[in-house]
């Protein structure tokens, strides 16, 4: 499929450029134009077609889908709607409120609260382009069930008396938005949303691949061998509490984790740190302090944080 | 006249909204009355759980978007 992309790069190096094929100049520049117009056309068609399904599925449907789940389905659907649902910090009280209100059990919709941010397709897109199809899959797999496990505890401990700040017994109507979208404006809300996002990732993705191509080219192979390595056992912790007070969009974690792999950081450990700064952000904290006591939040944040913590040793253990 | 509603925490797509609506609403020449809404508790109670979101006359037209001002002059219609 990515065929032309592949001759271009050729191209450009071989004959424009005029670097020697067996040089690592010219392979570190090759691997740099291939895989930059590699992710920047993936993250575009799949932004694409990504955003055109969600104008199908707005919120108020997502709930509506959810409230008529018994209590395990009502998870699973949550965690998975939360991966196609985009996640606004400042959209997360009514979000909050109108899970509760609308009958919806606390724990479910703590469920989704996890997944929606961490997991999500700009991210996995990043982590395919940069790292491959295993991490990737890893990375959706392990939030999907840190956001089940999360809501399933949270649910279990009946923490409905830690909400303040609104009645949660109120109970709103869920009214479904009917919204008839002809579909020159789905598409032209999709592409404006795929052109915005583009257009704060592409620095990142830039770096991104301009690491990768500088590991590719000239970091010596038993570099990447320690790729896996074990690394301290503190090395997990650390990493998802350092993760927390970052606060960046998956998009621009992604190459950093790039960099970080390259100087020998075991597999779970960046992955821990890319859960804990989209999964655990302190301005979502601030916010939901709004309504919930700040006990729920530890609770909240600690589960979270255990869930990141345990799939990050269990990945530095299994990759050993 | 109509009443628009802007509901939002107050970020910046909000505001965004908030003038496109404004400029979608002189286009038409519509009498209108324009209201922006920041309480969480009221954005709730509108059933919108995603902001920004618009509602004529008390009824939720959309949610967690920023449509252009054309898209909006059809749907203020």
């Amino acid at each position: 499929m990515f065929k032309p992309v592949q001759l271009f790069a050729d191209w450009l190096t071989y004959g424009v450029f005029g670097l020697g094929r067996e040089t690592l100049a010219g392979g570190a520049v090759n691997f740099f134009v291939f895989d930059t117009i590699k992710i920047l056309a993936m993250l575009a068609a799949i932004i694409y077609a990504v955003a055109v399904m969600r104008t199908f599925l707005p919120a108020s449907k997502v709930r509506d889908i959810i409230l008529k789940k018994s209590r395990f389905a009502g998870h699973l659907w949550a965690a998975a709607l939360g991966i196609a649902t985009p996640f606004c910090t400042c959209s997360a009280i009514p979000l909050f409120l109108g899970f509760v209100q609308t009958g919806i059990p606390l724990g479910i919709t703590f469920t989704f609260l996890v997944a929606s941010p961490m997991i999500n397709e700009i991210a996995l897109v990043m982590l395919f382009g940069l790292f491959g199809f295993k991490i990737a899959a890893l990375y959706a797999a392990s939030g999907f069930t840190i956001a089940v496990a999360a809501g399933l505890i949270i649910g279990r401990l009946n923490l409905e008396h830690l909400l303040e700040g609104f009645d949660p017994s109120k109970r709103v109507q869920n009214h479904l938005l009917g919204e008839n979208m002809p579909w020159t404006e789905r598409f032209s809300y999709a592409r404006d949303y795929m052109l915005d996002i583009l257009k704060k990732v592409w620095p990142f993705v830039l770096i991104g691949v301009g690491v990768g191509a500088w590991i590719h080219g000239y970091v010596p192979q038993d570099l990447l061998a320690r790729y896996t390595g074990e690394g301290k056992w503190y090395a997990v912790p650390l990493a998802t509490l350092i993760g927390i007070p970052v606060y960046a969009g998956c998009s621009s974690v992604v190459p950093l984790i790039g960099a970080l792999s390259g100087k020998g950081v075991a597999l779970g450990t960046m992955l821990a740190f890319m859960m804990a700064v989209t999964g655990l952000s302190l301005p979502e904290f601030m916010i939901l302090r709004r309504v919930m006591k700040l006990k729920l939040l530890f609770i909240f944040f600690g589960i979270v944080g255990a869930g990141i913590m345990f799939t990050g040793f269990l990945f530095n253990f299994v990759m050993r | 006249m109509k009443k628009i509603q802007i509901f939002g925490g107050g970020c910046a797509k909000c505001g965004v909204l908030y003038q496109h609506a404004e400029a979608a609403a002189k286009a038409l020449g519509l009498e209108y009355e324009l209201e922006k809404v920041s309480d969480y508790e009221k954005i709730a109670e509108a059933g919108i759980m995603a902001t920004p979101a618009l509602a004529v006359d008390g009824k939720v037209k959309f949610e967690g978007r920023v449509p252009t001002v054309e898209a909006l002059k059809g749907i203020l219609k």
